[in-house]
């Protein structure tokens, strides 16, 4: 047997292109509803075109006529068949108000989309034609739509609970009893502010697709699902549908992207299991786009009040927030914990004293369920303090630019222990903001302003900036419990030296799209030395990997990538017990280089990895005690969040005759740390970035006031194309985190958390001498005239 | 023309869908012979009759693009074409892109270009990106960007797209 002599590499923070690519460019791939599957039978559910309503009857018989049609089942016939309702893992608080919810509506519908009845049959297209034949009879009641109306309890959606509000999670942290009230009173300056962000559809390429596989005389069943989280999904199902968890076995096919809406537990991935079950047959479903806009999660759907007090150089010494946050008509997987994830950012990356009130209220409406989209909770909140910044900089006659360096964290204050309690790990929040000034040129900018936008000029330059942080890496398990999450935050990892010095790396994190096979190998290899294309990464299949948290919240590199590192480690310290043995000399005279022990001082004693990793495979000359094999588990809680931050700055040309838009430069400045690959970390920030600009002047999921979508797909739901947004310039600071030994924070959701602001503040920029000085998202070319025109003939008064 | 007269129809309609027509159709240089029905559309032949999953359906409105494939040299997005029409044409799928186990230069400038993340959208861009520089071979940022507005990308932010196809032309 040869074995390959381990060559040094140093292979972190390079750009070495993904092994994802391939089969994702030939067509190879297999997305979930690429898979073969003879035998299995198509589920189509038919949706409730009420946002609000009572089931009357439901007559299934024409249905049952067509041929192909199997069964057809209302939510009465499945009644039994839950053992549990739907998830909800994050009961914020210990009165939050949950209604049952089941997958299929039993005698109400709460929203349009809203599951009534599943048809089951031997191909997709009698299963659909199938929904047609369904009669159903409904009486519709008014729906509530609009949050405040919620509130107001004039119409209670869920009758039981008595209320439309489902909870109040406040967060007051002062110094001194009253001191937030006292800071206000005592401000030279004080600024209030209303945001509304609007529902948002995250809208992954790839519509949802499940298929659930059973085998009937074992018992057990697969669940092939396009998801984010095989292991969370595994638990819950089992939970849910009352199967012994050992008999679930979830696996995530490429999957084509996620943005937060695959991080849940779905109706349809329940039917899925619960059908199969009952009919011992494969039962496969496919999402169409139109039922991904209103039966898969929307994100955002806060109104934000925000106050900041200031002295009188605009040194902020107070905070005071409230939100109204939209559920929707269910509380989903971790729907209330997403104004949570927020409530910590709502000072952004500024110096404030323990002076912050916090409160939210989450109510529920007849629309779509909310839950986490790219950012969760932090786009939100960074919106808010920086529109809130630029407000207040208004009030002060100063510009913006100045008041944030007024305000920011000074390098030297990190570790920093914020407010909450919570402790900043790094940063450099001057130092990433003075270089994106740099590249934007803001000065020459400035200039070219000055001269074009003079009285009556219809193209008006403006510059817009936000410097964000971000709380991510989710998380350190103790954190979520005293935020009552439901389960922890660790990632789990195993790291194996095959006989031939071949690695395998089993993550618990689950891709879908951010190359984490090429990234973790390029740890491993690293770590081990090992050339990349020996680590094979195995990932999103519960039975290859067993223990896993999956991927979201920005998590993967700084918990589930740190993890694999430590496995590394682990390997490498048995390894070296091994290697000490075998050259007759103490472990600690051995150092391991480039995949080689050798004795300090004599470096002509030295046994590389793979030999050691045959020896431990033989298992013929171990030490004492010492168990065959070279591999390593490692379950790893992180000590922190990782806190990622930058700042992004872009100019913009509005025309004010017509209202358009046009970014004509967008700079991001981002530091997530040390970089495993750049060229990965790069993609990141442009697409978050996109999402970002899609928030502030594209998208929007619009209802009528009877709760009907308006952009149910996408020719109405306006996802940018290529055409519609910058290039984006890139650049980046590193700092570092002292938290992990990688030293690295994640970097998935910062681009979006960035963006909105940038371009908002741009806007009001832009038309700042036009008296603009808010403008609601999304900046579409009407709402941009229409602020124009208000403004102007306001002036005119 | 079939008019649809909604629910009570639709039992009625299924008969006539029940109808099949024969079609002749070479996707990537070999000639399948198959009954469709009428309303079947491109897409769903190559996907299920065909087996050639790499082309993907992302949308109901014919907006996403990531169906597109080439159809007698042309890149066009095959849910907006019944099989039907599809008979005698020429048709070339992204898994007939790639020659003899080598990527195409398109493909290529994808994967150096970091142009795709999750990858659903990818078959459907890299066949229009083909079309587009077959008609226009050395096309600036700008046309590329309008070129490709058919074609949706949730994950690149379509920077490493662009610059994918800008490096693909240079290339030629």
């Amino acid at each position: 047997m040869t074995i390959t002599e381990n060559k040094p590499t140093n292979i972190i923070g390079t750009r070495l292109l993904r092994r994802e690519d391939p089969p994702l460019l030939t067509g190879e791939a297999k997305f979930t509803n690429d898979l073969s599957i003879p035998g299995a039978l198509h589920l189509s559910v038919l949706r409730s075109p009420y946002a609000h309503a009572k089931i009357k009857s439901i007559n299934v018989s024409a249905a049952l006529k067509i041929a192909g049609v199997v069964a057809v089942y209302t939510g009465k016939d499945l009644q039994t068949a839950w053992a549990a309702p739907m998830p909800c893992a994050w009961p914020v608080t210990p009165d939050m108000k949950n209604p049952p919810h089941f997958p299929l509506a039993i005698d109400k519908v709460n929203y349009v989309g809203d599951g009534v009845a599943a048809v089951l049959a031997t191909n997709e297209t009698a299963s659909r034609d199938a929904l047609d034949a369904i009669d159903v009879e409904y009486e519709p009641l008014q729906a509530v739509v609009d949050l405040e109306d919620a509130l107001s309890d004039k119409n209670v959606i869920h009758k039981d609970l008595g209320t439309n509000k489902s909870y109040t999670w406040p967060l007051l942290v002062e110094e001194t009893p009253g001191c937030v009230e006292e800071a206000f009173k005592k401000a030279k300056y004080k600024i209030k502010e209303r945001y509304v962000q609007q529902r948002l559809i995250p809208m992954a390429m790839e519509p949802r697709a499940i298929a659930a596989v059973p085998q009937p005389f074992g018992g057990d069943i697969t669940l092939y699902s396009s998801t984010q989280i095989p292991h969370i999904l595994k638990v819950m199902t089992a939970l849910t549908l009352g199967i012994p968890e050992q008999q679930v076995r979830v696996v995530a096919p490429s999957v084509g992207g996620g943005f937060g809406s695959k991080l849940d537990v779905y109706a349809e991935e329940l039917l899925c299991m619960a059908l199969a079950r009952k009919h011992s047959a494969p039962v496969r479903w496919v999402e169409e786009r139109t039922e991904n806009t209103q039966a898969t999660i929307q994100g955002r759907g806060q109104i934000q009040h925000v106050e900041l007090a200031a002295d009188e150089n605009g040194k902020i010494t107070a905070v005071r927030v409230r939100i109204i946050g939209d559920m929707g008509a269910y509380l989903q997987l971790v729907t209330p914990g997403v104004p949570l994830l927020g409530a910590f950012l709502y000072a952004g990356v500024y110096d404030i004293p323990k002076a912050y009130d916090f409160s939210c209220t989450s109510v529920f409406t007849n629309l779509t369920p909310t839950d986490a989209y790219r950012g969760a909770g932090r786009p939100e909140a960074t919106y808010a303090i920086e529109m809130a910044i630029e407000a207040l900089a208004r009030e002060m006659k100063i510009d913006s630019f100045e008041l944030r360096k007024r305000n920011y964290i000074k390098k030297e204050q990190f570790p920093y222990t914020a407010f909450s309690g919570l402790t900043y790990d790094s940063g450099d929040h001057l130092l990433a903001a003075e270089k994106a000034a740099t590249m934007t040129d803001l000065a020459g900018v400035r200039a070219q302003q000055k001269k074009q936008n003079v009285p009556g000029a219809t193209k008006l330059l403006g510059v817009g900036m936000s410097s964000y942080f971000e709380m991510c890496g989710l998380a350190p398990s103790r954190v979520l419990a005293s935020l009552n999450y439901s389960a922890g935050g660790w990632e789990a990892a195993t790291v194996r030296v095959l006989p031939t010095n071949k690695v395998q790396v089993i993550t618990g994190t689950s891709p879908h799209g951010q190359g984490h096979e090429t990234s973790w190998a390029m740890i491993a290899s690293e770590k081990l030395g090992v050339a990349p294309e020996d680590v094979d990464v195995l990932h999103s299949d519960t039975a290859i990997s067993a223990l896993g948290l999956d991927t979201y919240g920005s998590r993967s590199l700084p918990v589930g990538g740190v993890a694999i590192a430590l496995a590394c480690d682990k390997v490498i310290e048995k390894a070296k017990l091994i290697a000490a043995h075998q050259l007759e000399c103490a472990a600690e005279d051995l150092q391991f280089v480039g995949g080689t022990f050798s004795v300090k001082g004599s470096p002509d004693r030295a046994l590389p990895l793979a030999a050691i990793a045959f020896g431990a495979f033989t298992a013929h000359n171990l030490p004492e005690g010492c168990e065959p094999n070279l591999e390593a588990q490692v379950s790893y809680d992180p000590p922190n969040f990782s806190w990622p931050f930058g700042t992004h700055m872009c100019v913009v040309e509005v025309d004010t005759e017509t209202g358009a838009v046009k970014i004509l430069k967008y700079i991001a400045v981002d530091d997530c740390g040390n970089q495993i690959n750049p060229l990965i970390v790069e993609g990141q920030v442009h697409g978050g970035v996109v999402q970002g600009i899609a928030q502030a002047l594209f998208e929007e999921a619009v209802y009528d006031s009877d709760g009907n979508l308006k952009s149910s797909n996408l020719s109405e739901y306006l996802v940018p194309a290529a055409s519609d947004v910058p290039a984006i310039t890139t650049g980046h600071t590193i700092t570092p985190s002292p938290t992990n030994q990688l030293g690295v924070k994640g970097v998935g959701e910062a681009g979006t958390i960035g963006a909105a602001p940038t371009v908002m503040t741009a806007i009001i920029d832009a038309l700042s001498s036009l008296g603009v000085t808010s403008m609601a998202m999304p900046a579409s070319p009407q709402t941009v005239w229409k602020t124009i025109q208000e403004a102007t003939r306001g002036g005119k008064k | 023309m079939i008019a649809y007269r909604g629910k009570r129809s639709a039992l009625a309609l299924n008969q006539i869908w029940g109808l099949k027509m024969k079609v002749s159709i070479t996707v990537n240089g070999t000639e399948h012979h198959g009954d469709v029905e009428p309303r079947t559309l491109l897409v769903h032949y190559i996907r299920e009759v065909i087996g050639l999953t790499g082309t993907n359906v992302g949308c109901d409105t014919s907006s996403c693009g990531a169906c597109t494939i080439h159809m007698n040299g042309e890149a066009v997005k095959s849910c907006t074409i019944l099989a039907v029409q599809a008979d005698g044409a020429s048709v070339t799928t992204i898994e007939g892109l790639a020659r003899d186990g080598v990527m195409h230069p398109m493909q290529t400038a994808f994967m150096e270009n970091h142009g795709l993340q999750c990858g659903y959208c990818t078959p459907g861009m890299v066949m229009a990106a083909v079309g587009l520089l077959n008609e226009n071979p050395k096309p600036t940022e700008e046309e590329v960007r309008m070129g490709l507005e058919g074609n949706l990308c949730r994950c690149t932010g379509y920077h490493n797209i662009v610059k994918s196809v800008l490096a693909a032309a240079s290339a030629k």
